[in-house]
């Protein structure tokens, strides 16, 4: 019988958006518990564990309490993750994999002795699952071996994201197992602006490449995006000349995303670009070169300069 | 501070990768092998950290066949003071490959003997992109780890060297900072690793490379994943051109993706 345990991402007192892609993964697998380790991981009332509660499909929360995970530090969540893993019976580990679940479940698996699922794309069975590599240019299909606990991050534009607002599951607190390491300490986040919505969930996705030219010049970007009600991505290019910083690259390196709508302007459509976006439901591309790759998977391409489309289509989505 | 660099070779990442016919894997034959970029990076800022004399021993090391000693060479060339080359033999995995459980086991018995301050490698093998090795390493090692690193300074030499690491995160750049020894994963823009000289390819021949059977290390293969297929994705058709801005947004409504 199988039991997933996995591991909420959260921030600021909320829940990371990854983690309800990933429960809808888990629920495929077996009953889910979500773990929540937080300083402050609050109450059925409030806080990070009564949004996980809420989630469609979760059987139950557990809550770990702590000033040591004021931070998402690998080294002092690994081992508990492994204790809490172990004392529940759990057959099955699991994270998004978002840049916090990719520092963390490597080191949890390894201190199990287990090898680990990266981006887990589909569950065939409870040990069997796809996941890509070679940028996700060829898709394998791997199988866990017997005897050992799975241990895998979910690749978040692969699953839809459980509902939330369901009757809240049964949340139980428990202490911290080992003390917090000394050898690593948070220094600083530099964080990206907060007044658009988050690239990583956004229904609607407006990113600019290096053909916008400028970082001055991307505020075209963000004014299409501000009348889309859109979240702002860049390509590599883009974000390799300074346009704009690196939290917003899409892409195999930077986010995968799934949204509604991804609107591609100046941007050739390099591989590793498509990686990033290719389970958009709707591609739309603005680009002056006819030829430029990313046509190929555009769903609705318009060949032009970007600064006479933008304002165009600026005015006919505001008329509208 | 001796600093050990970890890395793999890969299938370079101009070569658009396809299945064998039988789709029984990945088609290699014939095709060009490369430093994985991730760990040219990684070699890149320890080769700049001896440079300020902060490294004062910039080891290489690399697990695999003969075959790996190319790479080897050109890490040689780059810069790095000597190589080893962990021979895992054959018949480790059904299809001899090293998974990242594996090969951190493998590090962390090499790094008992060599005992460096630092560990870099990539954070990722652009094949099967994995993104764990330098993770377990670490919880193996039961030292800190900084992954995703774009920045890195060493902030303290004694009592204890210190790191700083600025990684970058899904939320923005975060920084860290740990106590040595830690390994620390690398990202794209930590640095533009230099390009190989003729003469220093030369030179790279007489620099030492050291050969170590995986049983001279004394470590076993751990419970390994099984790949049983491999498929190439459904791929995603292009649509149509439209004309101008006015048949986009009809369109795009008509698809139900504006209201």
């Amino acid at each position: 019988m199988s039991k997933v345990l996995l591991i909420a991402e959260h921030a600021a007192g909320s829940l990371n958006p990854a983690t309800a892609r990933a429960l809808t993964a888990a629920i495929e697998i077996g009953p889910v518990t979500v773990a929540v380790f937080a300083a402050d991981p609050g109450d059925s009332s409030h806080g990070v564990a009564a949004a996980a509660a809420t989630l469609k499909g979760v059987a139950e929360v557990v809550t770990i309490g702590g000033s040591q995970f004021a931070h998402a530090l690998a080294a002092t969540l690994a081992p508990e993750v492994v204790a809490l893993a172990k004392a529940g019976g759990y057959s099955h580990v699991l994270a998004p994999s978002t840049t916090f679940g990719k520092d963390l479940v490597p080191r949890v698996a390894a201190l199990a002795g287990a090898p680990q699922v990266s981006d887990l794309m589909k569950v065939i069975d409870a040990r069997t699952f796809q996941r890509p590599i070679y940028a996700g240019n060829v898709i394998v299909t791997v199988q866990v071996p017997d005897g050992t606990t799975v241990f895998a991050t979910v690749r978040g534009a692969s699953f839809a994201a459980a509902a939330g607002g369901a009757p809240a599951a049964p949340i139980r607190a428990q202490a911290p197992t080992y003390p917090a390491p000394a050898h690593t300490r948070f220094i600083g986040l530099e964080g990206a602006s907060t007044d658009r919505p988050d690239l990583q969930s956004a229904s609607r996705v407006v990113s600019g490449g290096r053909g916008v030219g400028s970082k001055e010049n991307f505020a075209v970007i963000y004014r299409i995006a501000e009348v889309l009600g859109a979240a702002v991505g860049a390509s590599r290019a883009a974000v390799d000349a300074g346009f704009v910083p690196n939290d917003l690259q899409v892409g195999q390196t930077g986010k995968i995303i799934a949204p509604d709508l991804y609107l591609a302007v100046g941007i050739s459509g390099a591989i590793q670009h498509v990686t990033g976006i290719k389970d958009a439901r709707t591609i739309v591309a603005i680009n002056k070169d006819p030829e430029a790759p990313i046509f190929e998977v555009a769903d609705l391409g318009l060949v032009g300069d970007l600064f006479v489309l933008l304002p165009e289509l600026e005015r006919a989505l505001a008329s509208k | 501070m001796k600093v050990l660099v970890c890395i793999k070779r890969v299938v370079d990442y101009s070569v658009r990768v396809q299945l064998k016919r039988d789709s029984s894997g990945v088609e290699l034959a014939g095709v060009k092998m490369s430093i994985n970029p991730f760990d040219e990076i990684a070699l890149e800022e320890a080769l700049r950290l001896r440079e300020r004399g902060l490294a004062t021993e910039v080891v290489v090391c690399t697990i695999g066949g003969n075959e790996t000693q190319a790479q080897l060479r050109t890490a040689l060339a780059m810069g790095a003071d000597r190589a080893i080359q962990i021979d895992p033999g054959a018949g480790v995995h059904p299809s001899n490959e090293v998974q990242p459980l594996f090969a951190a086991k493998l590090l962390h018995a090499l790094v008992a003997r060599e005992a460096p301050a630092l560990v870099l490698l990539g954070k990722q093998a652009i094949d099967d992109d994995c993104n764990q090795t330098g993770q377990m390493l670490a919880a193996l090692w039961d030292r800190p780890q900084v992954t995703f690193v774009s920045r890195l300074e060493i902030t303290g030499v004694t009592p204890v060297a210190v790191l700083r690491g600025t990684r970058e995160v899904d939320a923005g750049l975060e920084t860290l900072e740990v106590d040595l020894p830690a390994v620390v994963t690398t990202d794209l823009r930590l640095n533009e690793p230099r390009f190989v000289k003729m003469p220093d390819i030369m030179k790279a021949k007489s620099k030492p490379l050291e050969v170590r059977p995986a049983a001279s290390l004394g470590v076993t293969a751990p419970p390994a994943l099984e790949t049983i297929a491999y498929a190439v994705p459904p791929k995603r058709s292009g649509g149509r051109k439209v004309a101008d801005v006015a048949e986009l947004v009809q369109a795009l409504k008509d698809r139900g993706a504006l209201q």
